[in-house]
């Protein structure tokens, strides 16, 4: 018998995993499309002239196996050093019950933005855990549910100073020298886009003149030393500025929170609760305030409101405050939040609870006194005298130089703060033997000549007892209950259990693109060697992570056509506001800085005005044509009458309607000839990959979605990331990083704290890239591309459905016509998108680009069955419609309007509604096998933004609602 | 179907003017119409007294929980009372736009102005009813 060598490859594939339909789904379809081949078809939707029709110049596919191994390979070249860097990160210990059950748990790493609350009051009770967490140890009344992190936190602190102070013109903001040099790098890119001056100086010479609107502060210092910041919060209160702390979870837990002090806004990291360092993210960065400015709180807050049944409910809160509702008017364009990271943080305040975490807190500081008495021991002046983690040593020029060699021969990486000082930050990994270790460093190979147990009898604490923490925190039941690792993983599991994510169904979210986060995508980002990097680590210690950052940069050049790419925006918003900067700095450097005009579509999504108006444009809307399209004629006019302003224009492709609009090169041209720049929102690029490239067809920057294209999985509300790429003459105007030069002379600034985004998460998109290689990206283009027209044809009929492009055919999503019901049964697009609770899918996106309406985007994950299953869902929901517009069902009381329905309400002695309850429960024979059931009934919305609770709520009102 | 008391004066932005017992102070709040369009109104926005505007000019902002508006000050005039029961009860504008739920009285500057005004019918026709 002869043995074929095809036959000898692995049979494997890993696109043959990734793509749901199987190549009889998509002869179905195609069939249901009308076109005889997937080829065909793709032509018939994408338009000519934009077409990308050469292979990619990206490897062939690999197997999972081979890029687990190549992964291993890079992960290999970085090396873990003890990191005693501080800077903001500080190594820690995830609870290993919290690793894998929430940061390695699709459970919880593939769920949504939790918009649709009655499935999402697991992570939303994570996340009120979370900003109980933030809210009690910074001594401040409201926090949000995270934020990117600290720098951009920070640089919020000053858009929120500037729209609750009253002041002539864009202001003065005061940054303390000590603050991170990240941050401040961050502050000034963010405040001067918008005319905000920044001045850095000594709290202590701070001045309050007239136009000053606020003030930052670093509590704990970026030298780790502690000052009483009263007297200057009193100057700058008594002048109307406001006060901002950036400050340490864990140095709370003993210090006088900043609330108490009088601080208006506490801003940081919350990364040393338990998340990996990641060479730099993700992280969640956390956000308080006082109550009295709650309504510029930036990011996504959650709230205590209550159910139809009076059940206390959890829901985002205060959602007009956002970007997507206020546009352009928006003082935040943060859309993106760190989900999965705030859930991880806060999980470790609930298993460890309050003692528990102090205990970790005083032994860090415990070890820095120690530490710092060996020094002083040693001969070093030991620099601040009030410090928490870090300790400043000071010497002449030769000893600093050889500690910083030694430290690097045991594998330490220490802070050089000068040629005579330096810093060592301890962290919660640090034990007695580091100190040690440390200490032999300091001792220049001499014996040391102490023991160490002799030095902890003699160290004193080194916090002021007038900055001493008296006031309790963490008091709420959850933080005491879950000491057992049973108890911890029931909890966790529970909470879990009440949310719909991908592992249960699909969740069609238009726009969201909701991809499969493969198993061997997220495996390496646990890695230590990913894991344990500081993010200011000497740079030959990540020579992995520089290869795969220029491997990744690389590909996704090519994949959109440009020259370089930026790895450093932290999510798509970032991007959006990167990508203007850059566009700016280039005008700028042209001598023509007077470009500020940014033309927006009327359709585009309302991150676009918000980012607009925070790179310092004024915005001018375009007008978009009947069938969802850019006006032309509009674009054309406004164009010219900006011409000598005119910046850029910002443009969603395929447009945020779903369709490939044939015009884009002519926008595009348009645009150029005026003098501007063609910025595209690629939010929508899993519909281009491989098909057509922003680069060719006349973008000059575009910004990716990472969490959508390339697999990153939305972790319930983010890690996002958002790289830019840019055409060839933008190149030199990219982002760059005080702490970690990245070449880029004519920088547009700093947009993330750190140089690289959120690196840990970047083996996903690596992975994916190299698993589906040069031909099989394509085919997940054109198989999204297929099943939204599958999904767009098997409604035909039972719904109207609003824009299609050339040949009726749409792209990689769908907007379905729900507004004529609110007349012919009184049914809003809430109630059907409830309903679809019901049927166990996640709704689609609802009232998104148009009020009213549904949009669905299923992606290639799905396979025929499930898409049918969607569609039958849907199609039976138009029925229970049609039965309360024939009057056969009531009008106020029907399936729809009180979806939906929890197993609460169902098994209830008491059943008033005139349908039976198997409808209402089992409406499908699917659900009959398996669905996720909403805990709650529907939220009142109305209520929780009346009477905001952001913090957990006392246990005994859980009993007494209702 | 909203309500549109013919004795009112109104805007294409769907604020309406009242008259008060004072002839040169108006009350102004936003339609039936407009808090239907909005939903539950969770909060509101307003000048303190003594603060002047322009005609056309933002005097506030409403919001209800998936929208916000501005609110657009029909006539030029400075204020001299602001509905600070809003602030505790929001809900009032939905239940009684025309009553509890007023915004704001003004000392209109220029009576002239209060003629440019749509009267019930004008009003009526816009909101398609």
């Amino acid at each position: 018998m002869a043995i074929a060598p095809s036959s000898l490859a692995h049979p494997d594939r890993f696109a043959s995993r990734h793509l749901g339909p199987s190549p009889a789904d998509v002869r179905e379809m195609l069939k249901v499309v009308g076109y005889e081949s997937l080829d065909s078809f793709i032509d018939a939707v994408i338009p000519e002239d934009i077409r990308f029709k050469k292979p990619l110049g990206i490897p062939a596919a690999r197997s999972e196996r081979e890029t687990l191994a190549a992964l291993r390979t890079v992960a290999a070249k970085n090396q873990v050093f003890r990191s005693y860097i501080g800077m903001g990160y500080a190594d820690c210990i995830t609870p290993p019950v919290v690793l894998r059950n929430v940061l390695e748990n699709p459970g919880w790493y593939t769920a949504y933005t939790p918009y649709q609350a009655e499935i999402a009051q697991g992570r939303l009770e994570a996340l009120l855990n979370f900003q109980t967490v933030v809210s009690d140890l910074t001594g401040l009344e409201v926090a949000n549910a995270s934020l990117l992190d600290e720098g951009t936190a920070a640089a919020e602190a000053v858009h929120l100073t500037a729209a609750a102070t009253t002041h002539e013109g864009p202001g003065i903001f005061l940054v303390d020298a000590g603050c991170h040099p990240q941050t401040i790098a961050v502050v000034r890119t963010r405040a001067e886009a918008v005319g905000i001056q920044v001045t850095v100086a000594e709290p202590k010479g701070f001045a309050f003149k007239p136009g000053v609107i606020g003030c930052l502060l670093q509590y704990p210092g970026t030298e780790g030393d502690i000052q009483d910041f009263k007297g200057v919060t009193e100057k700058a209160h008594a002048a109307g500025a406001l006060v901002t702390a950036a400050t340490d979870l864990l140095a709370l837990t003993l210090l006088t929170p900043p609330g108490e002090w009088g601080a208006d806004i506490a801003v940081g990291n919350s990364q040393r609760f338990g998340v990996p360092l990641g060479y730099g993210g993700p992280h969640a960065a956390f956000f308080a305030t006082k109550d009295a400015f709650k309504r510029h709180l930036p990011g996504r807050i959650i709230g205590v409101s209550k159910d139809r049944a009076g059940r206390p409910g959890l829901r985002m809160a205060l959602q007009t405050r956002e970007q997507h509702i206020r546009r352009e008017k928006a003082t935040s364009n943060v859309c993106t939040a760190q989900v999965l990271l705030a859930v991880t943080a806060s999980m470790y305040a609930v298993y460890h609870g309050p003692e528990g975490i102090k205990k970790i807190a005083e032994r860090v500081h415990g070890l820095a006194a120690i530490l710092a008495e060996a020094a002083r021991r040693l001969g070093y002046k030991v620099g601040h005298p009030a410090f928490f983690d870090t300790v400043v040593i000071e010497g002449d020029e030769a000893k600093i130089k050889e500690i910083h060699a030694g430290a690097r021969r045991r594998r330490i990486n220490l802070r050089p703060l000068s040629a005579t000082r330096l810093a060592v930050a301890l962290d919660e990994t640090a034990g007695v033997e580091d100190v040690e270790d440390l200490a032999q460093v300091f001792a220049l190979g001499k014996p040391l000549p102490f023991k160490l147990e002799d030095l902890a009898a003699a160290a004193k604490p080194a916090i002021p007892a007038g900055l001493a923490r008296t006031t309790p925190y963490l008091t709420h039941p959850v933080f005491h209950r879950h000491r057992s690792e049973t108890e911890m993983l029931r909890y966790l599991k529970q909470l879990e259990d009440r949310d719909l994510s991908l592992t249960s169904a699909m969740i069609p979210l238009g726009s969201c693109t909701m991809k499969l986060n493969a198993t061997t995508e997220m495996i390496p980002i646990t890695w230590p060697e990913f894991g344990k990097l500081h993010p200011f680590a000497p740079r030959d210690q990540a020579q992995g992570y520089t290869e795969l950052f220029r491997q990744l940069e690389e590909w996704l050049a090519e994949i959109t056509g440009f020259a370089r790419v930026s790895l450093q925006p932290n999510a798509g918003s970032q991007g959006e506001f990167a990508g203007l900067l850059v566009i700016r700095a280039y005008h700028r450097a042209h001598h023509q800085a007077h470009r500020t005009t940014c033309l927006i579509p009327q359709s585009a999504h309302g991150t676009n005005p918000a980012s607009a108006v925070l790179a310092g444009m004024n915005v001018v809307v375009v007008k978009t044509d009947a069938q969802g399209n850019i006006d032309v004629a509009d674009l054309t006019a406004k164009a010219a009458q900006h011409q000598d302003t005119l910046a850029a224009l910002m443009v969603t492709y395929p447009s945020t309607h779903g369709v490939f609009e044939s015009s884009i090169r002519e926008i595009c041209r348009v645009v150029h000839e005026h003098g501007g720049q063609v910025y595209m929102d690629g939010a929508n690029m899993n519909a281009q990959v491989g098909l057509c490239r922003p680069g060719d067809f006349g973008a000059d920057v575009c910004h990716l979605n990472l969490h959508k294209t390339f697999c990153i999985p939305h972790g319930g509300g983010g890690p996002g990331m958002g790289p830019i790429g840019v055409a060839p003459h933008l190149a030199n105007y990219l982002p760059d990083h005080p702490v970690v030069p990245l070449g880029h002379t004519e920088s547009c600034g700093t947009i993330s704290a750190a140089p690289w985004g959120s690196p840990s998460i970047l083996p996903i998109s690596w992975a994916y890239i190299a698993m589906m290689g040069k031909e099989e990206l394509a085919d997940a283009t054109k198989l999204a591309i297929l099943s939204a027209n599958y999904i767009a044809r098997r409604l035909a009929g039972h719904f109207d459905l609003l824009y299609a492009g050339k040949n009726g055919l749409i792209a990689h999503e769908c907007i379905l016509d729900t507004r004529p019901f609110k007349q012919s049964a009184g049914v809003e697009v809430e109630d059907i998108a409830k309903r679809i609770i019901d049927y166990g899918f996640h709704p689609p996106t609802v009232s998104f680009p148009v009020a009213g309406t549904l949009m669905v985007e299923p992606t290639e994950r799905e396979p025929k069955a499930e898409l049918d299953r969607f569609c039958d869902a849907l199609i039976a929901i138009r029925g229970e419609i049609r039965e309360i517009e024939h009057g056969e069902a009531d009008r106020t009381d029907n399936l729809l309007s009180n979806a939906p329905h929890p197993l609460a309400d169902l098994l209830a002695d008491e059943w008033k509604h005139p349908y039976a309850r198997e409808r209402a429960a089992f409406p499908s024979a699917a659900t009959r096998a398996h669905k996720v059931w909403p805990t709650v009934s529907r939220i009142d919305g109305a209520f929780g933004d009346r009477n905001l609770v952001c913090v957990c709520p006392p246990i005994e009102d859980y009993q007494t609602v209702g | 179907m909203a309500n549109v008391p013919a004795d009112l004066s109104y805007t294409t932005e769907h604020e309406y003017v009242k008259k008060t017992g004072d002839g040169s102070v108006i009350q102004i709040g936003i339609t039936d119409y407009a808090q239907g369009e909005l939903g539950d109104v969770v909060y509101v926005e307003l000048p303190k007294a003594g603060a002047s505007f322009d005609k056309g000019a933002v005097f506030g902002t409403i919001e209800a929980v998936k929208a916000v508006s501005e609110l657009y000050c029909p006539v030029a005039g400075t204020v001299v009372e602001s509905n600070g029961a809003l602030e505790q009860d929001p809900a009032a504008v939905n239940r009684d736009p025309y009553g509890a739920g007023w915004m704001i009285k003004l000392k209109v500057k220029d009576a002239g102005d209060l003629k440019a005004l749509l009267n019930a019918a004008a009003y009526e026709k816009q909101i398609g009813k």
